[in-house]
Parts: structure tokens; sequence; C-alpha cells
């Protein structure tokens, strides 16, 4: 008994005071093992009574388990141990940035150029093109724009070195060469690049247009009215208030203007409104009768309009860009921005 | 178009608030650009004289002035200006005035005390600049403040005035589309006729009646050009941005503004025998009052006498015929000119004048006889004079009448999407100046002769809307038929091939479609016709662009300036270019790359970007449209770019792009020394896509032999890659190349390559025996047809 009882206590005393995954598997071997102190206690229950022998089977058994227990006990704080140190020396920085390759960035006209025609596209208008280099016809005299008329003096034009060509003023040529080649019923955007001899800090001599036409029957300023509306209104995803402003553009009659509440200031008056409370966005109106007449639509049976709004200016809104110029300078400290 | 709020009001008393003024002629399409308080806001500023000047006792600069402010006591007040003179009217701000800087106190200035302040211009907020103090006319009345002398309670409106409204250039037109509005009451100023006092009577002889259809002139003697134009006259000027020259030309001016009627007044006694309108003859001059000296052509009007051309009709006078203080006898013209023969005299000699802008947009025909006779009142009040009868030349045939147009009712609501009733139409019609008589389906409308714009139905519907209030129109959807548009796959869409090179780090940039002329040419050399600008803005805008590289070098160029040491740019645009006589215009999309291959990070040491970094990503375009295999790549020549590092984009044969390392010369200018990579494809390319279509693939293993070889520099990896795949058959499914290697070990003009041979069969698995006696193969050819050796 007492043998047991010391053999238990100095096992205990081994398996405590070890650090070690291989010592802590000699000392099994050495309790619990073939030749272990215990395998041989368990042996010699042979040579003991019957009376004794179930008794001091079961201490001995009681031992054995008891033994294994603390073995396997320790065993695990070891392996826990270890593997805590070894994720102790692999901790990292997480607030390193990761490692990429960088994207880089759309143009800001790019960007308002193609929600305008996505905005569009939902009521079925078609995206077309023209020139940009174009002839006085389509740029001026379909558009009902006389040759002695003050929009065609050359301080706003650029003429070519190269016959009678010059370059595209308006974007509004586009709907003469569409309604030439594709005829009515039409319903389409016509976005692009124009150009007039202009420049100051407000004032570029290139800059971006997008032109709207619809040529169908039935068509009524009450519908330009509504379309107008319903395009601003989800271009700067708010309501919007808009006012419509007798104006005049050759080509379209009757002419409006449309001015918007401002949208930084929300009528309130700031520096992008000039403290008006109004930002002017575009000019439209109802196809004049000479234009549908003069690529052979019956302006009788046909009414449409068109509008044309500018891509620059409304990324200027849009983004709070104060400066025209910075859009075609390409400064990436600006365009990171997009 | 400029004036004063206060003149408007005399021709129409309406109860209207300035701002309400504002709003409404804004919402008929007179656009209000600003409406500004003509002086700034102060109080206690009246009109003195000095009595005397004499010294500070104290102070060189400074003088002692006595003032006269028409009380029992003149005022001493110190003063610092220099252009003061003795009996000088000016605007005295006595103690207590308040100035939009300062309040006026009792004060001693270098120990003489001053009661009050003499004040300049630009202290009372008139304007801005003007130094010295403030010169009033001899006759402005003593003690009479200036606010009241001046007319100060007033605002300048500014019209931007469309070109369509040149019966708005006035007074007159502007208040008439008051009146149309509020129904108020015109008041127009006196235009009775003058009974002439004596018989004198200009010959006037009109040859170019079509050009001049009405042609109204007089005589006015004993006229003294020297006295000065009133106070009144010459505030209301200024408040329209016109200077004051003399009275005779002051007063011409203030009845084109009052009225819309352009006039003209020559000095008689410079003028020989008769007035003559007629066509110039070439090569005859005429100097301008501006001093410009024209050289006359056979398609300008001109107003002549007996001898030479006196003024360029409509445009502006002559010098040697203007009017000057001494001018004792003048001939006064009020006529109608034909708005395109003035346009053109105006753009011929960019002269554009308050007459030309007025008769180019159409100025009234029936308003001649009314402007003589209210200029020949003011004259005659102002300068005094005997009036001769009116010589009237006209030919009726030309004046322009005001068509009668036919207007259906049906048509409103077609146009408008609104219907406006019966009488609705009639009262807005009648209170712009219209005469309606209902016929038939609608009305037949004559309109008045002020308004040009006024031509066909739908100018009518306008002013209708215009009236109604564009406010007023519903907002109504579009209804039309749905039908499905056609969008095809065999288009790769821009916005696909934008968000490839945009992830590929590439910014977009928006450049010039106008370039430097020599940039361009020092890059394509002679191998592009320029398409240069007749007009353009400057020589670094002077050509069209041929290619979008001088854009994307530009930007370049001043991101360099500002810092930036790795750029990669990209740019969709057109690009224009001259084939015999055709003008091209097709769109390219380009790119640039430089600098580090990527942004600076910890843990990857960076690298320079090179040539296949670019072609990696001219590759992963071509890829989009499925059709790789129709293009490729062949070392070619381009002057912007290194000859040894340069290639053309095939398209079937033909190059569709270029691209490589621009050329070490042209570096060297930019002061760079690394390189900078470029591409530029025509868009179509990148377009045009092929549906994929699908091949059943193998699904037995494959297995790869790693070979390497030893060839010559000239033997090209591609050509490795071609005779390989000859030899390889149907085993062969792949090729990498996964080294080229020089230097140690390789012998020079001799380069390793380094490949991976991949093989599969389709059907089954492949045993080694066969695998290895397809590299054998492969291996014979390389030695046999390309002289290679192979490595261990």
């Amino acid at each position: 008994m007492d043998n047991i009882n010391h053999l238990v206590v100095t096992a205990k005393q081994q398996i405590n005071s070890i650090n070690d995954l291989t010592e802590l598997d000699n000392i099994r071997v050495q309790y619990l093992g073939k030749k272990g102190a215990l395998t041989a206690l368990l042996k010699n229950l042979n040579s003991l009574s019957a009376d004794e022998r179930p008794k001091m089977g079961q201490i001995v058994n009681e031992a054995k388990t008891l033994i294994a227990q603390l073995l396997q006990e320790k065993k695990e704080h070891l392996v826990n141990a270890e593997l805590n140190a070894k994720l102790a020396t692999e901790v990292i920085d997480i607030t390193l940035p990761g490692r990429r390759s960088q994207i880089g960035s759309l143009h800001p006209i790019t960007k308002v150029r193609t929600r305008m025609e996505e905005l569009f596209r939902t009521l079925g208008f078609d995206v077309i093109e023209g020139p940009e280099i174009e002839d006085e016809f389509h740029n001026f005299t379909a558009l009902n724009i006389p040759e002695h008329h003050p929009a065609r003096a050359a301080t706003d034009t650029f003429y070519l070195e190269h016959g009678d060509y010059l370059l595209r003023t308006q974007t509004s040529p586009v709907q003469i060469r569409a309604m030439e080649e594709f005829g009515v019923p039409i319903r389409a955007i016509a976005p692009g690049k124009v150009y007039r001899c202009d420049y100051d800090p407000t004032h570029v001599p290139m800059f971006h247009q997008l032109e709207g036409f619809v040529v169908d029957e039935n068509i009524t300023f009450a519908n330009l009215k509504g379309i107008l509306n319903d395009f601003l209104e989800m271009f700067f995803e708010k309501k919007v208030a808009t006012r419509f402003r007798p104006s005049y553009f050759p080509f379209t009659e009757p002419s409006a203007e449309v001015d918007l509440r401002c949208v930084l200031c929300d009528g309130e008056g700031c520096r992008v409104c000039g403290n008006t409370g109004w930002i002017e966005v575009l000019g439209c109106g109802m196809v004049h009768p000479k234009v549908l007449d003069a690529v052979n639509i019956d302006s009788e049976k046909y009414t449409g309009f068109a509008f044309g709004m500018g891509i620059d200016r409304f990324a200027m809104f849009k983004y709070q860009i104060n400066d025209l110029r910075l859009l075609f300078e390409n400064d990436i400290r600006f365009l990171e921005q997009f | 178009m400029r004036f004063s709020e206060q003149w408007l009001r005399e021709f129409v008393a309406c109860n209207l608030t300035s701002a309400e003024i504002s709003e409404q002629l804004t919402m008929v399409g007179l656009e209000v650009d600003a409406i500004e308080p003509v002086g700034a806001d102060f109080s206690g500023v009246v009109v003195g004289q000095v009595l005397s000047i004499n010294p500070h006792p104290n102070a060189d600069r400074l003088q002692l002035c006595e003032v006269d402010i028409g009380q029992p006591h003149a005022l001493a007040i110190v003063c610092g200006a220099k252009n003061v003179y003795v009996d000088m009217k000016v605007a005295v701000a006595i103690v207590g005035a308040v100035l939009p800087d300062l309040k006026i106190k009792r004060s001693k200035i270098r120990g003489v005390e001053s009661l009050g302040m003499l004040c300049s211009e630009t202290e009372l907020g008139l304007t801005k600049n003007i130094d010295g103090i403030m010169d009033l006319p001899i006759d402005a009345p003593i003690g009479c403040d200036i606010r009241e002398y001046l007319n100060l309670d007033d605002n300048v409106i500014t019209i931007e005035l469309t070109p369509n409204r040149g019966d708005c250039l006035s007074l007159l037109g502007i208040a008439r589309e008051i009146v149309a509005l509020t129904h108020s009451k015109l008041s127009l100023p006196d235009l009775s006729k003058v009974k002439p006092q004596i018989k004198d009577k200009f010959p006037v002889n009109v040859t170019t009646q079509a050009e001049c259809p009405h042609y109204v002139g007089r005589i006015i003697r004993e006229v003294n050009n020297a006295v000065v134009t009133p106070a009144w006259m010459v505030e209301r000027l200024l408040r329209s941005d016109i200077n004051t020259i003399s009275p005779l030309v002051d007063i011409t001016n203030y009845v084109m503004l009052e009225l819309g009627q352009p006039l003209h007044a020559f000095d008689l006694s410079k003028l020989q025998g008769s007035i003559c309108v007629r066509k110039a003859k070439e090569q005859e001059q005429l100097t301008l009052i501006d001093g410009q000296k024209i050289n006359l052509t056979s398609d300008m009007m001109v107003i002549a006498d007996d001898k030479k051309p006196q003024a360029l009709a409509g445009v502006m006078g002559g010098a040697d015929s203007a009017v000057s203080t001494n001018t004792e006898a003048v001939f006064i013209e009020s006529a109608y000119f034909d708005p395109i023969i003035v346009s053109k005299a105006s753009r011929a000699y960019g002269v554009y004048t308050d007459s030309s802008h007025r008769f180019e947009r159409g100025v009234d025909p029936k308003l001649q006889l009314q402007a003589i006779e209210r200029v020949t009142q003011l004259i005659c009040s102002i300068t005094g004079g005997k009036v001769g009868p009116i010589n009237e030349v006209s030919a009726s045939k030309y004046v322009p009448f005001a068509p009668s147009i036919h207007l259906r009712r049906e048509r409103i609501s077609r146009v408008l999407g609104v219907t406006i009733g019966d009488s609705k139409v009639v009262e807005i019609l009648q209170a712009l100046g219209m005469q309606v008589a209902r016929k038939g389906d609608g009305w037949d409308v004559s309109t008045p002769s002020f308004r040009f714009d006024l031509q066909e139905e739908v100018d009518i519907i306008e002013e209708l809307a215009r009236i109604y209030g564009y406010n007023n129109i519903p907002a109504k959807q579009m209804r039309a038929d749905l039908t499905i548009k056609p969008c095809s796959e065999r288009q790769v869409s821009l916005s696909r091939i934008r968000s490839l090179l945009v992830d590929k780090d590439y910014r977009e940039v928006v450049t010039y479609s106008f370039v430097d002329g020599q940039l361009q040419g020092n890059l394509f050399a002679e191998t592009v016709q320029p398409i240069k600008v007749s007009n353009p803005i400057s020589s670094d805008m002077s050509v069209m662009r041929s290619s979008l590289w001088p854009g994307l070098l530009k930007t370049f160029l001043h991101n360099k300036r500002h810092q930036q040491t790795r750029m990669r740019f990209f740019e969709v645009g057109t690009v224009f270019m001259q084939n015999s006589n055709d003008l091209l215009q097709e769109q390219n999309l380009a790119g640039l790359i430089y600098g580090d291959i990527t942004k600076e990070q910890w843990g990857e040491s960076g690298r320079q970007v090179d040539f296949f970094d670019i072609k990696g990503d001219v590759e992963a375009l071509l890829q989009l449209t499925h059709a790789k295999g129709s293009l490729q790549f062949c070392a070619t020549d381009h002057p912007a770019l290194h000859p040894g590092q340069s290639a053309s984009i095939n398209y079937l044969g033909n190059p569709v792009g270029y691209l490589g390392a621009l050329h070490p010369g042209v570096s060297k200018e930019f002061g760079i020394n690394k390189s900078i990579y470029l591409f530029e494809i025509k868009l179509s390319c990148v377009y045009n896509a092929l549906i994929p279509e699908f091949k059943v693939f193998s699904k037995y293993p494959v297995t790869r032999r790693d070979v390497a070889i030893l060839v010559g520099e000239e033997v090209k990896v591609e050509d490795i890659i071609s005779n390989i795949k000859a030899n390889g058959l149907d085993l062969l499914r792949d090729v990498e190349i996964f080294d080229v290697y020089r230097g140690e070990g390789v012998a020079d003009n001799q380069k390793s390559v380094a490949l991976g041979l991949v093989f599969q069969h389709y059907a089954r698995t492949l045993v080694d025996e066969e695998i290895e006696d397809a590299v054998q193969v492969i291996l014979k050819g390389l030695s046999n047809q390309l002289n290679a050796v192979i490595r261990g």
C-alpha cells in the first residue's frame, strides 16, 4: 500500500517538474511502459492471495489511471504552451497597407457623360456621335442659322485651312445628320466635343456637350419639360426645382433656357450660383419647322424637341469643381480624386 | 443692354418693385443679368463751390479751401487733392455725412480745423479708381443734395438680350414688354413735329434703295456744340455705358437709347454738294471717327457727299465730317439700313458699334421720322438751333413689311401641350401690339413693324407661351412605342475598355484636339500632313492632332513639372488626318507609362516599366476582342519611337497601331533620361469582337517538359515558338517562355531561352516514351532549322 502511495506521490512530483514533451514521455514509460513500475506491480498480483488480489488490483489500477490522467493533462498543457509560443512569434502588424497593384481613374467628364447616357438609355434613347470637323451646312445652315447671323461670326468659330470646314461649335449638327440617316421617329442623344474660339478663366476652346432630341407625332413642349425635370432629378439624385425661361436658338422655337435651383446652396445663394439661387444648366426648345424642312421631314405631322447641356458644367456642379480649366490640365492631383 | 431703372419707369408707370421688374423681364426672355445700385449708400453730401484755396500752414501737401454750400458761412475744408481749383463745383461731405467707408466729423488736420471733406467719385462709390475730386458741371446748384442732383436713387439694369430681340435694344422696347405683361400704360417721350424755321434742305440721293429703303435727314443751323451736356443726360448715358462726347453726339446717342434708332450728325460745313447713299467704289478709302483708315470694296454701302465717302452706312461716321465743338450747322441722318449689309461691313472691318449692333438685329422701319423729330427737339433745347425741313427718301417696296400670319388654334396645343383659351390668346397677342382677326380654324395675326423675329406661325406660338408663362405649362411624361434596340455582342463596349485600363492603374485624361504643330511635326516627321486651324488661340494649339501622343506627352510634362515620378495615362479621342483631299476623323485609344511598375510599396523591390509592360497591356486589350489571332506585333520604324524598341500592331497585315519607347532624342529634349512607353491603336480594332465558339477540351492529364536552348540573338522568340508548334504535332498543347538569359555561360551574340513544353492527348493519358519522342522531334527541329544548341 504505502509503496503504491509513495509511487504515485513521486510520479506526481516528477510530472509537475517537467517542461518538455520528451521527458514527459520518459516518465510515462517509467511508470506505465511494459517495464514500468506500475506494470510490474500488476504482474505481481498473481503472487497475492485470492482475497488480496482484487483489492490490490483495484488500488494499482486506480494509481495507473491517476498517473495516466496526470500525464495527459501535462501533455496537453505542454502542447498548448508550445503552440502559443509559436503563435506569439508569428504576430504581424495588420495595419501595414495591403500589397496590390493600384487602380487608376476615369476622367470626371467621362463619368458624367456615361451617367447621362445611362439615364437616357433607360428611356430608349440611342447614343450617336457625329464628326467634330463639320461643314457650314450641318453646323449652321441646316440649323436655321443664316449666313450673316451673329452666331456665325468668326470670333466664335474655329475655321480650318482646308476647304470650307470648321470645328463644330455645338453638338446640334448631329441632329441633322441623324435625321438624314435614320429619319423619324427618332429618340437620341449625341454627346461629344465642341469648339469655340474663347479662352479665359471661365471659357476653354474645347468642351463637351450632350445634345438630345426626340421627333415624333404628338411631341410637345410639355413633354420637354417633363423629360428634363426627370433627368435633372435623377442626375443630381435629389428633388430639384427648375424654371424654364424663354430664350432664343435659331434651330428651336419656342426656345428656353433652364435654370436649376442651385444644387449646392439649395437656392440660398452662394459663389457657384452668383448669389442668384439659380444656375443655368441647359438650353432647349421645340425643333424649328425649318430644321425639319431642311431634312425633308413633314413639320406638320411631326413635332420634336431638342436640348443641349454642357457635360463639363454638370461635372463641375456634381463634383464641386471650382475651375473649368482643371478639367483639361490633367494634373494627377486632380485626376486621382475621381 | 444696360439702362437706368428710373428712365425705364418714365416710359411705363407700374407699381412693380425693382426685384419684380427683374424677375418678370427674366421670365419673358429678357434675362436680367444684374441689377445694381448706381452709387453706394451714403448721405450728407451736397453740391458746393470752391471760393478760395490757400496753402495749409503746417503741411506742404495739403490745402485749405473755402467752400460755399449755400449756407450763411462758407466752410473751411482741408483737402489733399491736386485738381481743385477756384470756382470748381464739388461734392462736399458735410459734418455728419455718412460715406461708404467713413463718417465725417468735425476734426483738426495738422492743427487746422476742417468742416467736411471734398469727395472723389470713388469715395462715393460711383466708379472705381478715379482719383481726384469729382468735378461737377458749373451749373450744378449749390447746396443741392448730391443724391438728388445726380439722381443716385436709381439702379442700373443689365439685360442679356438674345439676338432675335433687336426691338428691345431701347427703353421703349423694354417698356413695351412690361406693358404687355402688366397691362400698364406706355408713356412715350414727346415725339411731336418741330416746325421748320429755315428752308435749307440738303439734297439726298439714294442709289441703293434695296439696302436703304428709308432715309430721312434735315439741316439744323446755328447750333452751339460748345455747351455742356446736361447732367441728367450725361448720367443716363453713363448708366448705359456710353461716354459723353459733345452735346450733339450725346443727344443722338440718347435718342438711340430711348427709341432704338441709331442716328448720325454730320458737320454740314464739311459736306460737299449732296448726300449720296451708294455702294463704295473699289479702292475708295474712309477714315472712321475712331481713327481707323479702311479700304472700301464695292459691296460696302457708304454715305458719301459729292466728293467722297463720309460714313460707313450704319456702322460708323467718318472722321472728316464728324461734329466738333466748333460745329455750327449739322445734317442729321435717321435711316433704315438692311441688317445684312451692315453686318457684312461690321464684320469685314471688325468694327462693332452701338449703331451696327442695332441695324444688324433690325431697326423698326417706321421709326425714322419720329426719331428725327425727337432728336431735333433735344438739339434745339440744348444747343439751340434753327431747324430745316425734313428730307425723306423712301422706296416703300423695299421697306420690310410685317407679315400677316395665320395661327391655328389646334397647332397651339400641338406644340405646347397645353390649351390656351381663345380670349387669352387674343389678349396676349394684342398686348404685344399685334392685330388679331378671327379667321377659320384660328386667327390672322398682323405683327408690329418692330418685331423682325415674328415670321411664321410657330413664332406667334412662342409669343403666346412666353407671356402665358413657360412655368404655367405643365410637365408631362412623353409617350412612345416600346421597342428593343440592337445591342451587339460583337462590339466591346467603350466602358469595358476604359475599365480594363483603369483597373490596370491608368488614369484617363482629356486633352485638347488642337496641338502644337511643332511638337506633332517632330514626332511624326513628314508622315503626317497637318490640318491647320485658320484662327488658332495660340501656336501650341495650331493644328488638329493626328495622334493622341502629343496630348499625352504634354500631360506628362505638366505632371513631371509637378514632381510626379510615376505616370500611367490613357485617352480615347478623335484624331484628324488628311488623305489627299479627304478629311479623316477617327477614334483612337492611346496610353503612356513611365517610372516604376507599381507605386512604391513595402516588402517589394520595384522596377522601371519597360516595353513588355506596355505590350502586355495592349495584349490584354486585344484579348477583350477574342480576335487576338488576327493581330500581330511587328518590329517597325516609327519616327517618334526608339528604332530598336518599337512595334506596329497589324490587323490582317495592315498597321492599326504602334507601341514602343519614345525616341531617346525626344526624351532628351524633354530633359528626361528614363524611357517613356507609348501605345496608340485605332479604337475600331479594340471594338470589334468575335463571339466565342466553345471547343471541347481534353479531360486527360497534361505533362510538362522544360528545356533550355541557346540560339543566336537574331532568332526571334516568335520564330522559336512557331518552329516548336510546327514540329510538336497534335500532342503539344502549349509552349511557355519562362526565361530569357544572357551573360555568364552564354556566348556573346547568343541568348538562352528556357521553354516549358506542355503535352496532352485529347483521348487518353500519354506515356513517357511518346512524350520523350515528341520532345526529341521538337529539339531536332530547333537545332536543324534555327541552329539551336540544347543546354543540359
